[in-house]
């Protein structure tokens, strides 16, 4: 298993049906600089948020996560703020497909998103699926990541990927 | 095997006879485009996947509408590097400040999005191009980014749910209100990646204003897109202005669907869907209390010029009511000039509404009637979530042309009857 695909720390929580106006509001969308969107990462949820958080941090909510506009923005300013995964009972498709473009790993496990509690220490490991409740000894096996977007995450995400293919195609006409 | 438009068109993109859902493809696309916020990320991820030229520029826009005019010095930056994209692109479709409108409003229009086609965008109500016929959806800006390169993305086949609509509604009531109806029983991720599929004799009644303005609300049910079958309607629209051939698809009769919803909505009247998510929809005569400050007529949703009508009618020879602002966005160019020929502007001018240039402006909280905290707006936009138009403690009441135009004079959410 590769190290990197280990992740540990302390979960914040969120309800259902969080919206990208929440996660990054339309009023900092006249930048994409993630340090600057990350200042301002769930500001509309909880203005709280990006001072009490640390990162490596786990953002854990429930059905229908990240529901709402198209905006990059929104994964670009969870992963510029330092949350390491988000785990979620659903995700809103626009946004899974986002979070597994620019590399924010996601699970989603409704019991870990019922059981996990505020402030509780998890250990996720995103390859896998398995994640570890520490504070209460509870453990959850998060839906398994389809092997194409599992190709996506192994190749650095889609960009990578999609340059990959190309030097493949150039390599092969020549 | 029976197949679903939506199964039809993917499978016409990917050459292949059948496609089922659950499977990963490959399609082509027939058009692909961002705006001034999604673009910038957009071109970045086209350098760094390798992009010298777009794989077609006849087939990719660039549009500037969400802070267009520039609203301050960060958003005249973006829409400096979407202009200079297009320049350096030869782009054919840049529509600069002048020729710019709301993109689900333009796009349609110009005739750059037909039926059977394949289309993303980097904006999340791209769905708006279901009412064509069309499979068209938002995406993210690196899928743009990658797509501009490749000119094809991946999708998932998503199952579909079949939408039957029948009865009578009331009077004012529209493709608004049966979308909204429609959020309101399944809730906001009630169609979370399926299709959605609009049918039946209220459908096929409906303008094709009204449908763009179904189709455009699909996302709000966490849908992927949502379809109506082309039809006369769809025809009568597309011919004249379509820019390439498209081709009709319909679902077969035995197709198979993850849900049906059958509706009688005979005696439906105008819906409203309250702060804070657009399920959260009651009929308007349950808030006719609800004192407002703004009144907002625009937007992809309801922009074009029958929406523009109907506000008229409502507001012709009365006056928005003294403690409200009534802000009218035409949604391309186009609209203007004709609700200028038809005598709208100087309806909403006698009414003393404020008529603005096409721009997302206030549909997004981005400018142009921004909220403050404890201020509550009636809006024909397609969400109200938290802060959306504004401060976190603002409130957006989203409805019909209609229902806002008769909010704004009446001073309060009103059924245009009450006028
Ligand atoms: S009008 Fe509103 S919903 Fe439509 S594209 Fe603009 S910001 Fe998005």
């Amino acid at each position: 298993m590769r190290s990197d695909m280990r992740l540990r720390g302390t979960v914040w929580k969120f309800g259902n049906d969080v919206d990208t106006d929440a996660i990054i509001p339309a009023r900092y969308l006249n930048t994409s600089d993630p340090q600057a969107l990350a200042r301002h990462c769930m500001e509309d949820a909880d203005p709280a948020f990006v001072g009490k958080m640390k990162p490596g941090d786990i953002i854990l909510a429930g059905k229908n996560f990240g529901c709402g506009s198209s905006r990059e923005h929104a994964p670009v300013a969870i992963k510029g703020a330092g949350v390491a995964v988000v785990i979620a009972e659903s995700f809103a498709r626009i946004f899974y497909r986002n979070a597994f473009n620019i590399g924010l790993p996601i699970l989603e496990s409704a019991p870990a998103a019922a059981e996990i509690g505020e402030g509780h220490d998890v250990e996720v490991d995103i390859e896998t699926g398995a994640i570890i409740d520490h504070t209460t000894g509870n453990r959850f096996q998060a839906t398994a990541i389809p092997p194409f977007m599992q190709e996506l995450l192994a190749a650095g995400g889609l960009v990578a990927y999609v340059r990959r293919q190309r030097q493949k195609a150039a390599a092969q006409s020549h | 095997m029976p197949m679903t438009i939506a199964e039809k068109i993917l499978a016409a993109h990917c050459d292949r006879e059948r496609v089922a859902p659950g499977e990963l493809i490959e399609a082509r696309l027939d058009f692909v485009f961002a705006n001034d916020i999604t673009g910038p990320m957009a071109f970045r991820v086209f350098k760094e996947a390798g992009g010298e030229r777009v794989f077609d520029p006849q087939r990719v826009a660039m549009i500037p509408d969400h802070f267009v005019p520039n609203k301050d010095i960060a958003s005249a930056v973006q829409a400096k590097e979407l202009r200079e994209f297009a320049l350096a692109q030869q782009l054919p479709y840049y529509f600069e400040v002048g020729r710019m409108g709301i993109e689900h409003v333009l796009l349609p229009e110009q005739g750059l999005v037909l039926p059977g086609e394949v289309i993303i965008g980097a904006d999340s109500h791209t769905c708006t191009y279901g009412a064509l016929g069309a499979f068209a959806t938002g995406v993210g800006s690196t899928d743009l980014g990658a797509a501009l390169v490749t000119g094809k993305t991946w999708f998932r086949v998503p199952e579909s749910i079949r939408f039957v609509y029948r009865g009578e509604p009331g009077e004012w009531v529209g493709g608004k209100d049966l979308i909204l109806y429609t959020i309101g029983r399944i809730g906001v991720d009630g169609a979370r990646y399926k299709a959605m599929e609009f049918t039946g004799p209220l459908i096929e009644r409906l303008p094709m204003n009204e449908r763009f303005t179904m189709s455009n609300m699909a996302i709000e049910a966490g849908a992927k897109v949502g379809i109506i079958a082309p039809d006369a309607v769809t025809e009568a629209y597309v011919s004249g202005r379509a820019k390439r051939a498209y081709t009709f698809y319909r679902s077969d009769g035995d197709a198979a669907y993850a849900a049906v919803h059958e509706w009688d909505l005979s005696g439906l009247e105008p819906q409203v869907a309250c702060p804070h998510l657009p399920e959260n929809v009651k009929g308007v005569s349950e808030l006719r209390q609800v004192r407002i400050d703004q009144s907002v007529i625009g937007s992809c949703t309801n922009g074009r010029l029958e929406d523009l009508r109907v506000a008229a009618s409502l507001l012709k020879g009365r006056k928005v009511a003294p403690h409200v602002r009534c802000i009218v966005i035409p949604g391309t160019p186009e609209v203007c000039r004709q609700a200028l020929d038809e005598g709208l502007y100087q309806i909403f001018m006698d009414a003393e509404a404020v008529v603005s240039t096409p721009t997302c402006g206030p549909c997004l909280g981005g400018y142009m009637g921004i909220l403050a905290a404890g201020e509550r707006a009636v809006s024909t936009t397609n969400r109200n979530f938290v802060g959306r138009m504004g401060h976190v403690e603002s409130e957006v009441y989203l409805a019909s042309p209609a229902v806002a135009a008769a909010s704004a004079v009446a001073g309060r959410i009103a059924h245009p009857n009450d006028i």
